[in-house]
């Protein structure tokens, strides 16, 4: 591929949050993510796009070791939290993904209540003194995922119960209650209608700032709407990363042109 | 370039395309018709431009609507984004293009007198020949997506400019010599505005051409000495 300069691809960024310097992830034989440097910051929502296969997801999940579970991946590179590298023997893959929560295609909550659904990762972490300060947790979680005055009444129902687009919140809420400081986002509103939809986008616009936001979108409407910087993936490069609104009125690659534009493949 | 993957946008776009090339040249041959309708007191030529000037604007309609139809149904993005907002923006201006012909046209029959008498006239058809080829160039330029073609059209604006200045002096002096011919004297002082304008206008069109093809708009360009205050 075409080397980038500077001016083409600004992949540095003031006080990054997460950081990966030529991060390489193989699947057996199989190079799925072939040098990738990247930062990605608290104050805007980062958006991974590209086509099926082009490594945005695997990319995402070397972001919290997701892809320590599966056997075959081997991960080379650095990718640091505050500076800090994440793949160091000395790192607790519990308490990273506590620090890098993640959110998945499809909602995935616990067959368990909704209030035991948030309730379980503050448990497990020992962030709760008693029964009152886990009640707090809830409520703050849930609302802050938006879900609170939707299910304040009923926190003892099960949380498969709610709808696909609550039980996404509600995911989302689980996510926060354990305090995060990095937020992934895998395709977070697929499985969602239109106004499902609007609402986690709105969810993410509310907790730009608070938490460092990466969300993988197939959805390039999604990606402009939400994020404040865009990467473009492709067969495992990443082709350009810039100013979502630069990189949805003048992409400076011809891939990343060809693909916004509905001209790939 | 690369067709989309929905042929249907393509065809949008060619439809688009097509209906601007159009457009410019129906303003390019209203411009020229109404010089030489000047030049030969022509009368009926001169009304076939001012009716001619219709069909320059329901092409500006119809562009507009199709506009907003890619818009709200293809969300165009990078470059097809900047094709259609320029598509948009091209039109408004070449709209006041063929009105700036059209009110050329329309002073042919108020000045009845032989124009051969006015020595000033002789500069106006090669003033209204390189409006008529900025013009011409500025949507050559939007059809090839030629950035190169554009800056050569904003550079040329200048030339427009000192055709005016050196009009406007001329018939200043002729009418203070002469003048009987001050009420003709005066329709070719507003025509002489009017090729100006049409520079300034082919100018514009240059300038979005360029932020279409490139994704930069060009630094303010700065103006020709110009002896009236720019509107």
């Amino acid at each position: 591929m075409t080397p980038m300069t500077e001016e083409q691809i600004n992949l540095t960024i003031d006080n990054p949050k997460m950081s990966a310097r030529d991060v390489k992830v193989f699947y057996g034989e199989k190079q799925a993510i072939k040098g990738v440097s990247i930062d990605v910051g608290m104050d805007h929502v980062t958006a991974f796009i590209g086509p099926s296969g082009c490594g945005k997801s695997t990319f995402l999940r070397t972001l919290n070791r997701m892809n320590d579970t599966v056997a075959s991946a081997r991960v080379e590179g650095e990718i640091t939290l505050d500076g800090e590298n994440i793949y160091a023997p000395s790192m607790d893959v519990v308490q990273l993904r506590a620090r890098v929560g993640m959110v998945f295609q499809k909602p995935n909550p616990f067959p368990k209540s909704i209030y035991e659904n948030i309730a379980y990762g503050p448990r497990i972490h020992g962030l709760a003194a008693g029964k009152a300060d886990m009640d707090v947790i809830v409520e703050k979680s849930l609302r802050r995922a938006g879900l609170w005055e939707e299910v304040k009444d009923r926190l003892h129902d099960s949380g498969t119960a709610l709808s696909g687009g609550q039980q996404q919140r509600l995911c989302i809420g689980r996510a926060i209650a354990v305090e995060p400081e990095v937020i992934l986002m895998d395709e977070p509103c697929s499985a969602l209608d239109p106004i499902a939809t609007a609402k986690i986008e709105e969810l993410i616009h509310e907790l730009r700032g608070r938490y460092a936001i990466v969300i993988v979108t197939h959805n390039m409407q999604q990606a402009a709407r939400v994020s404040q910087r865009t990467a473009f993936f492709h067969l495992g490069d990443l082709v350009e990363y810039g100013v979502t609104s630069d990189i949805f009125t003048n992409p400076r690659q011809e891939r990343t042109k060809d693909y916004i534009t509905g001209r790939y493949g | 370039m690369a067709e989309h993957t929905i042929k249907a946008f393509d065809e949008e776009i060619d439809r688009l395309r097509g209906l601007i090339a159009e457009m410019g040249g129906r303003a390019e041959a209203a411009i020229e018709n109404a010089m030489l309708a000047l030049q030969r007191q022509d009368k009926v030529l001169a009304a076939d431009v001012v009716e001619g000037d219709k069909r320059i604007d329901a092409i500006e309609a119809e562009v507009e609507k199709l506009v907003i139809q890619v818009i709200a149904l293809r969300a165009p993005m990078a470059n097809d984004l900047r094709d259609v907002i320029a598509a948009l923006k091209i039109v408004s201006v070449v709209e006041r293009i063929g009105d700036y012909a059209k009110n050329i046209a329309k002073r042919v029959p108020l000045i009845a007198t032989n124009t051969r008498i006015l020595e000033p006239i002789s500069l106006l058809p090669s003033m209204g020949q390189v409006a008529g080829e900025m013009v011409h160039d500025a949507l050559n330029a939007f059809a090839a997506r030629d950035a190169d073609l554009a800056l050569a059209v904003v550079e040329r604006d200048t030339v427009v400019d000192d055709f005016y200045n050196s009009v406007f002096r001329t018939l200043v002096t002729f009418m203070v010599e002469n003048p009987k011919t001050i009420s003709e004297c005066a329709h070719l002082l507003f025509i002489a505005k009017n090729i100006e304008r049409i520079g300034d206008h082919a100018t514009n069109v240059a300038e979005m051409v360029y932020y279409a093809a490139t994704g930069q708009t060009l630094p303010e360009r700065e103006r020709g000495a110009d002896m009236q205050p720019e509107d």
